[in-house]
């Protein structure tokens, strides 16, 4: 390997991504763009839960219990309504998922002693948001009926949760860090995968592999300006993730980088390696899109835990990196993670870069066909 | 090793896509300083021999060496000694002059002391100087031809080689683009250049026909004259010529057009002559002129191609 050549190369690439504003545009604006969209679109968080409220009672109690629930702000009360056929109307349109019916003996029960009852219709074609909602509405309910009982009669065991890491429990500080890893997973293997599939189709790379440049030259000289924009492109992802989305980093945030670096190397090598192998730049963008977008996104343990996933899947977790960068994001993001603990998985990415580097040297022959 | 003033030597090469060959069993040798002629049409086998002999394909079977060192085991270091011009142009054209010149000296090695030497002298060459900071692509096709070969000696390779040069290229930009190959020849480079067109076979010291991957001819541009043009040519001017032509093909004379003449062979000129004149008078086409010419190089390879 000599110096000069990886230098006059890396030079090259620098100018030819700056002059091409296409490609300036793909480097910089893409990865802040799925930020966003994805950042925002993508939340587990159930709220604003749209509900109609139907009471027959109308006395102090059944408005009391209503209130309960808009004040708890999981429940938008849309309308109150006073014909049973408009819940059918409600709901098949999607206006609201959720009915609350009130009987009206429900006042009288309470003042007599008899358990009061109460309807309420989900909308279950979300099963996940319904099974939520009935988490809260029993909560909600059970608050309720303490509050009427007054003094709690029987001991109960009263568990004192603490929620480590994520105390508000906000889905976002979740879906960020591991929404970074992933958007780095596809945008590092998209830029380097044009790099050697360009040469091949303007004819420039037939002038290239007539000189003496070696392989391994030729494939770090092209990886370090990479190196260079998929690094700002990750403090950039950072900064918006923390200053935007507000999410809290306690880790350390050089750890952070340097493991981000150990991550780029892999999937710009990957990116590096389909470029060799599809020589051309439509087949090498869709294959860089198809090898990293969906197992990225679906099998990283980002937003679907790998716990849950038959066991075949959870096989071929293990060769996505993204998976392991996803959880070193989280721990530094959210844990504060220091290096002791993620070893293992920076490890793994390490041996992941060096693989595909090594592959794709070897793929990479300089002859024409 | 090879004699010593032998640039370019291979034996029995061939190179076979699928079914197709595109070389087939050619053998030649190139000596150095001087400049090697590769003529063919389109398709003839001209880039997969050049391909070969630059390291950039292997041959199917066959040997030989370019500069020294074995074209199929050491293709590698072929490549510190040669230049090479591809028949695309395959500089990159988004960038300046002077970002192509400097990522080639950098590819290549060329020394810091003598980098800004060779910048100026392609620049020179090239005539590039005024324009050095423009983006490569709006040149011209000769600035960029120019521009290419000298990217290609950056390193002052002693052999260079050279695909369809000038095609595409102007005249005026064609004739100056063989100057520099004869000066680089007399500094004792050895150039090894294809082309198809028939004139500039004229400058090279030494030439291979090469005609559906089979050389089919090779020698100097007068032993190809004499020694495989054992027929006549007639240079024959009329005023008629399309007809001309139509009338001495129905009598067995076959003739192609240059320009605005009529080129024929025949076995002897003295006998045939008269016989021509009679013809062509015969149907009131007026002769204008009729003489024997020594052939051009054309003229030789319109036969050898017919024999093939």
């Amino acid at each position: 390997m000599k110096f000069l050549r990886i230098k006059a190369i890396a030079k090259k690439e620098l100018i030819q991504i700056w002059r091409d504003p296409f490609s300036l545009a793909m480097v910089f604006v893409m990865p802040v763009m799925l930020l966003f969209i994805f950042g925002y679109a993508i939340t587990l968080d159930v709220n604003n839960l749209t509900t109609i409220v139907y009471d027959l009672d109308r006395s102090s109690s059944s408005r009391e219990l209503v209130a309960k629930f808009s004040e708890s702000g999981y429940f938008t009360i849309i309308e109150h309504i006073d014909d049973d056929k408009d819940i059918d109307k409600y709901l098949d349109s999607g206006k609201a998922r959720i009915a609350i019916a009130i009987p009206a003996d429900f006042s009288k029960n309470i003042t007599t002693g008899k358990n009061p009852q109460l309807q309420v219709i989900i909308d279950g074609s979300d099963s996940n948001t319904a099974t939520i909602a009935m988490g809260y509405i029993s909560a909600i309910s059970e608050l309720y009926s303490q509050r009427l009982k007054g003094i709690k009669i029987t001991p109960v065991i009263d568990p004192r949760v603490r929620v480590w890491y994520n105390p508000e429990l906000k889905s976002r500080n979740f879906i960020i860090p591991g929404l970074i890893a992933v958007i780095m997973a596809i945008i590092a293997a998209l830029l380097t995968s044009l790099t050697f599939a360009r040469e091949w189709e303007r004819g420039t790379m037939e002038q290239l592999i007539s000189t003496p440049v070696k392989g391994p030259e030729l494939i770090t000289g092209k990886l370090i300006p990479y190196f260079l924009i998929g690094f700002i492109d990750m403090a950039v992802a950072v900064l918006i993730g923390t200053i935007i989305f507000d999410v809290p980093l306690r880790g350390n945030i050089f750890l952070l980088m340097a493991v981000s670096s150990v991550f780029l190397f892999g999937g710009l090598s990957l990116g590096i390696l389909i470029s060799i192998v599809a020589k051309s730049q439509l087949v090498a963008s869709q294959m860089s899109m198809v090898i990293t977008f969906l197992p990225s996104f679906l099998l990283s343990g980002f937003m679907y835990p790998i716990a849950n996933m038959p066991a075949i899947l959870q096989i071929i977790t293990h060769v996505i990196p993204a998976r392991y960068f996803v959880a070193i994001l989280k721990g530094i993001f959210l844990k504060g993670s220091i290096l002791k603990l993620l070893a293992m998985d920076v490890l793994l990415l390490l041996i992941f870069g060096l693989i595909v580097f090594t592959v794709a040297n070897r793929k990479f022959k300089k002859r024409v066909i | 090793m090879k004699a010593n003033n032998i640039a370019v030597k291979v034996e029995g090469v061939s190179r076979k896509f699928g079914d197709f060959v595109a070389v087939d069993n050619i053998s030649l040798s190139v000596n150095k300083g001087e400049i090697f002629g590769f003529l063919g049409p389109n398709g003839a086998g001209k880039s997969t021999t050049i391909r070969m002999l630059c390291g950039l394909l292997t041959p199917t079977s066959g040997s030989g060496f370019v500069g020294g060192y074995d074209i199929i085991k050491e293709y590698e270091e072929i490549k510190k000694d040669i230049g090479y011009m591809s028949q695309k142009f395959s500089l990159y054209d988004d960038l300046t002059v002077e970002e192509n010149i400097d990522f080639f000296s950098g590819v290549y090695r060329v020394p810091k002391e003598k980098k800004k030497k060779r910048m100026e002298w392609v620049l020179e060459m090239a005539g590039l100087n005024e324009r050095r900071n423009a983006i490569t692509k709006i040149l011209p096709g000769g600035f960029k031809q120019r521009l290419a070969l000298g990217c290609a000696i950056l390193h002052e390779p002693p052999i260079i080689f050279l695909d369809e040069p000038t095609s595409g290229v102007d005249p005026i930009s064609r004739r100056n683009f063989w100057k520099l190959i004869y000066d680089m020849s007399r500094e004792g480079t050895t150039v090894f250049v294809t082309t198809h067109y028939m004139e500039e076979a004229e400058y090279c010291d030494r030439l291979a026909l090469i005609y559906r991957g089979k050389i089919i001819a090779e020698g100097t541009p007068n032993d190809l004259k004499q020694n495989y043009m054992s027929r006549d040519v007639l240079e024959i001017d009329v005023d008629r010529v399309v007809e001309a032509m139509e009338v001495l093909y129905r009598n067995g004379i076959e003739t192609a057009i240059f320009g605005s003449l009529l080129h024929a062979t025949v076995e002897n000129a003295e006998q045939e002559i008269p016989g021509i004149k009679r013809i062509l008078e015969g149907l009131n086409i007026t002769v204008n002129k009729i003489e024997k010419i020594i052939p051009s190089l054309e003229d030789v390879f319109v036969t050898l191609i017919e024999v093939a």
